[in-house]
């Protein structure tokens, strides 16, 4: 049966504030999986908490709302677990660069095939609008008692340092352009992050879609190149992450979006299948059942007393 | 030494002790792998400080014509490979017994013990009478004891080998274990064979190394044998036996019951199970070492809900991270086993040392209600057993299982028949009908509580998995009506569970009886049922702390005695509120080291003549 755009839809309305940037992410997310054409049944969304985390109700796909911080651990789970299926985690800015950073580092050390969405709106919107990790310092939108006084962390700096293998932005009322860079890091072999700039009109009324809307650019359109090849010189790579570094921290009166980096280096699972007979051809929730009992049995050998 | 007498026969505990880091343990496994070939019974027990290398550890090795799940205080033959060993373990030798020291070793003052804390160094000297006295005072102390010396300098012993047998000095230095167990086994009449067939396993896959143990366990043998005036002989063939800790017995549960997935941050003395799998690809697990318990944990779920059989092992410190996870299992109905390693508590508390202080943690972890089953091994076949129960029961009642186990039971290791695998079911859950469309994974429609479960990816179906309240195909709602119907359908399974488990399965008994029972959980039984030998005591061991069994028709009229490793007498309390009966006295050890028979066996004898108090500490151990 021919799958329809429709089909990535689920019944239930979203509850978001009019205007939000989630719908435009939804949006771009169901396009991108539509125009790859993954059965819904094989996609699995995992979230964590807040606005964003309730993305996953409104995909029809199997969606994962998980705990606060905890999108990228779950994901991986399901995904170490069943290799074969389309995993995409997603993450507000507070999941993913606050109380889950260390799973950020985690997943970058590790590079499973899975693509990773950050809602980077610098608040917490369902708290009411408190600082995030993303927040400039010194920054007062409306909801702050005094202007923040922590400094901001940079998610593609975060997640080069991390090793990250796909590092990109996007925007969310870009939604074609968005549709395009999910749709790639689906593509791309091993972890991809993209870094959404989400604003959100209830909280941040300092980045508004007024203000992204002259700044933001695409780099890949002016001609930023961010394939890195496996094998190249110690200098052109020192060049690489130069360039890479200039973009990455570029922000004011232009906002670089796009693809930053992409590099190849084997996945999580390929790494695991090096050292597990079968895997991951046959994984723990895909193996024909039976065994088990063989398989103790091969441990119990190492430990007769005679042989 | 030809006067020394023939040693009890038919049953012996060897103890060596020396620096952390310097291969004590692959001593004991020599000591224990050699006996175990000549048919004993073989059990060994590893104390060890939280260090890599120079504090005090040592190992007992226990050698019996049965099967046996205790140790003594005070051994047949101490092999002491430095100094310290002689005054920690001062007195505990039985008269009769042997101790094997270095005297040029023994020739030096308290004081220049290096490792040797200022606590014990204070309990030590005013032992020996105070001021700075010199180790060999320690010596002597053993002589007066009736304890047999064997001047044997272990160090250079080896070094003199390893010469002869054409090793250079490093590496000769590298043989004392073997040398430590080759003269102990020469000493005691053992046949070499044995041993030299246990140095062929032991160092297997390194053909080198285990041609010149093996020659310097020959050389020993020619010049140590001459001091030997008794036998200690084989006693039969191990046929199938296997030598096995808790920790390994936990992991081939779980292998047997399906386990395809666990995730784990290093823990003491949590991480020898996940590192036996990595070590095991034949045990087709896929293991991940993560950034922190939080990871473990939530990545075990998502495992879990792709429709993988996952589990955890942790320690205290470890299950405190996971418990918000833990809750998050709960109400998402997905199975999960957290084998949960105990050791001393509060916080760090003491790593590598015994306890049982997290009962209470273990039944309350998680904020919230949800049902969740806690078992406690007892022994290595518990652990196998019990590690594939927790996985079943996981899958068939969709709800964590907290799999209790201490650091006594892990590092303790034994003979045993080999684990009867082919008699462990692999509960798939409940069978799901067609799943296609949007499926109701929480339908309410639930016998005992359980919906049917088809996994995450499952494919041309669907459904969504929250943290949040939710309704029967998984989208949040805060219906006051559903609530109640959610919350009333998981609390259901912990009552389907205690009936598809039987209360046969939740504890079990030994001579019940008798007037005065004792009653334990977990590592305690062993201890307690060697102790209470001849005794008029009969024991029942709590296998189940969730659902607990019904024992009031059991208990009825009986003086109850508690036996468990914790302060405040966590089981006691649990008792007390489950079935409005509180222990006549609580016998309770928390100084981090196992519970001897010595101190059991008083305590119980005690408690039958009458002048024992309500509370007693057993305080036995080093």
């Amino acid at each position: 049966m021919e799958l329809k755009l429709a089909d990535y839809k689920s019944d239930l309305a979203p509850d978001w504030c009019p205007g939000c940037g989630d719908y435009g992410i939804l949006s771009a997310l169901q396009t991108a999986l539509y125009k790859l054409g993954v059965e819904p049944s094989r996609a699995v969304m995992v979230s964590g908490i807040g606005c964003s985390a309730k993305t996953v109700h409104y995909a029809a796909s199997y969606g994962i709302h998980t705990l606060h911080g905890r999108p990228l651990p779950v994901a991986q789970g399901v995904k170490l677990a069943h290799p074969e299926l389309t995993v995409i985690a997603m993450a507000g800015d507070g999941d993913g660069m606050g109380i889950g950073a260390g799973h950020f580092v985690g997943a970058g050390r590790r590079n499973p095939d899975l693509l990773y969405l950050i809602f980077n709106n610098e608040v917490y919107g369902m708290t009411k609008g408190q600082a995030s990790p993303t927040l400039e310092l010194g920054a007062q939108p409306k909801s702050l008692a005094r202007p923040n006084i922590q400094s901001k962390v940079n998610p593609l700096m975060l997640a080069f340092a991390a090793g990250f293998t796909f590092i990109a932005r996007g925007y969310a009322y870009d939604v074609k352009n968005l549709a395009r860079l999910i749709q790639q890091g689906l593509e791309h072999r091993g972890l991809a992050m993209i870094d959404v700039l989400q604003p959100c009109p209830t909280y941040n009324n300092l980045h508004t879609r007024e203000w992204f809307a002259p700044r933001v650019y695409d780099i890949n359109a002016e001609g930023y190149d961010p394939r890195v090849p496996r094998q190249m010189s110690d200098e052109e790579r020192s060049e690489r992450m130069a360039r890479f570094t200039l973009k990455a921290t570029e922000w004011g009166e232009r906002i670089p979006t796009g693809v930053f980096w992409q590099a190849e280096l084997p996945s999580f699972e390929e790494r695991l299948g090096g050292f597990l007979p079968g895997y991951p051809r046959a994984a723990p929730a895909t193996r024909a059942p039976g065994g088990e009992a063989e398989r103790a049995r091969a441990l119990m050998r190492g430990h007769r007393v005679a042989e | 030494m030809g006067g020394m007498e023939r040693p009890k026969l038919d049953d012996f505990t060897w103890r060596v002790g020396g620096p952390q880091g310097g291969g004590i343990e692959t001593a004991a496994t020599l000591f224990a792998q050699a006996l175990a070939r000549g048919g004993w019974w073989v059990s060994a027990r590893r104390e060890y400080h939280s260090n890599i290398m120079g504090r005090h550890s040592y190992l007992d090795v226990r050698a019996a014509r049965r099967p046996t799940r205790a140790f003594f205080e005070r051994v047949d033959l101490l092999a002491a490979l430095d100094a310290e060993t002689l005054v920690r373990h001062l007195g505990e030798v039985k008269p009769g017994g042997v101790l094997v020291y270095d005297p040029d070793a023994a020739r030096r003052p308290l004081s220049k013990l290096a490792m040797l804390d200022g606590a014990a160094y204070e309990r030590i000297s005013r032992t020996l009478g105070g001021g700075d006295p010199q180790v060999e005072r320690a010596v002597e102390r053993f002589r007066e004891a009736g304890v047999r010396l064997v001047p044997l300098a272990l160090a250079p012993l080896a070094r003199e080998v390893g010469e002869a047998v054409g090793a250079d000095a490093l590496t000769a230095k590298k043989t004392l274990n073997t040398v430590a167990v080759a003269a102990s086994l020469a000493l005691l009449g053992y046949p070499l064979e044995l041993l030299d067939a246990a140095i062929a396993a032991q160092f297997a896959a390194k053909p080198r190394v285990a041609d010149l143990n093996r020659k310097v366990a020959a050389e020993v043998y020619r010049r140590v044998e001459p001091l030997a005036g008794a036998g200690l002989e084989p006693v039969g063939a191990p046929g199938e036996r296997i030598y096995v800790n808790g920790s390994h017995a936990s992991a081939m549960g779980k292998v047997a019951a399906g386990l395809g997935f666990m995730s784990y941050y290093p823990i003491t003395p949590a991480t020898d199970e996940p590192f036996y799998l990595e070590a095991h690809p034949e045990a087709g697990v896929v293991v991940v070492q993560v950034e922190d318990e939080l990871a473990a944990v939530n990545m075990a779920i998502g495992a879990s809900m792709a429709g993988a059989r996952a589990a955890l092992t942790t320690s205290g410190p470890g299950f405190a991270l996971m418990t918000e996870a833990l809750g998050f299992a709960g109400i998402t109905e997905t199975p999960l086993v957290v084998s949960l390693y105990q050791r001393g508590g509060p916080s760090t508390g003491l790593p590598t040392r015994t306890e049982q202080g997290d009962l209470r943690f273990a039944l309350g972890a998680g904020h919230g209600d949800y049902p969740r089953a806690v078992l406690a091994s007892a022994s290595v076949e518990d652990a196998f057993a019990d590690a594939a129960l927790a996985m079943n029961l996981a899958a068939r009642f969709q709800l964590p299982v907290v799999h209790l186990m201490d650091k006594y039971l892990a590092s303790t290791t034994r003979t045993v028949e080999p684990f009867d695998v082919g008699a462990v079911e692999v509960d798939p859950g409940l069978a799901p009908p067609q799943a296609e469309g949007v499926f109701p994974r929480f339908s309410l429609a639930a016998e005992g509580g359980v919906s049917p479960r088809i996994p995450v990816g499952t494919e041309g179906a669907g459904y969504w998995i929250t943290s949040d309240e939710h309704d029967e195909v998984g989208h949040i709602t805060e219906d006051p009506e559903l609530r109640e119907a959610m919350m009333e359908k998981r609390a259901a399974k912990l009552a389907a569970l205690a009936e598809w488990l039987g209360p046969g399965a939740m504890y079990r008994t030994h001579n019940p009886e008798a007037e005065t029972l004792v009653l334990g959980w977990g590592s305690t039984e062993g201890v307690a049922l060697e102790a209470m030998e001849g005794l008029d005591l009969g024991y029942v061991q709590v296998r189940f702390l969730l659902p607990f069994p019904d024992l009031d028709e059991l208990l009825a009229g009986r003086r109850l005695v508690v036996l468990e490793y914790n302060q405040s007498g966590q089981f006691a309390r649990l008792l007390a509120q489950e079935t409005g009966r509180r222990p006549d006295h609580l016998i309770v050890k928390y100084n981090g080291r196992p519970m001897t028979l010595e101190e059991v066996r008083a305590a119980f004898e005690a408690v039958l003549a009458g002048n024992a108090g309500e509370r007693l500490v057993l305080r036995g151990g080093v």
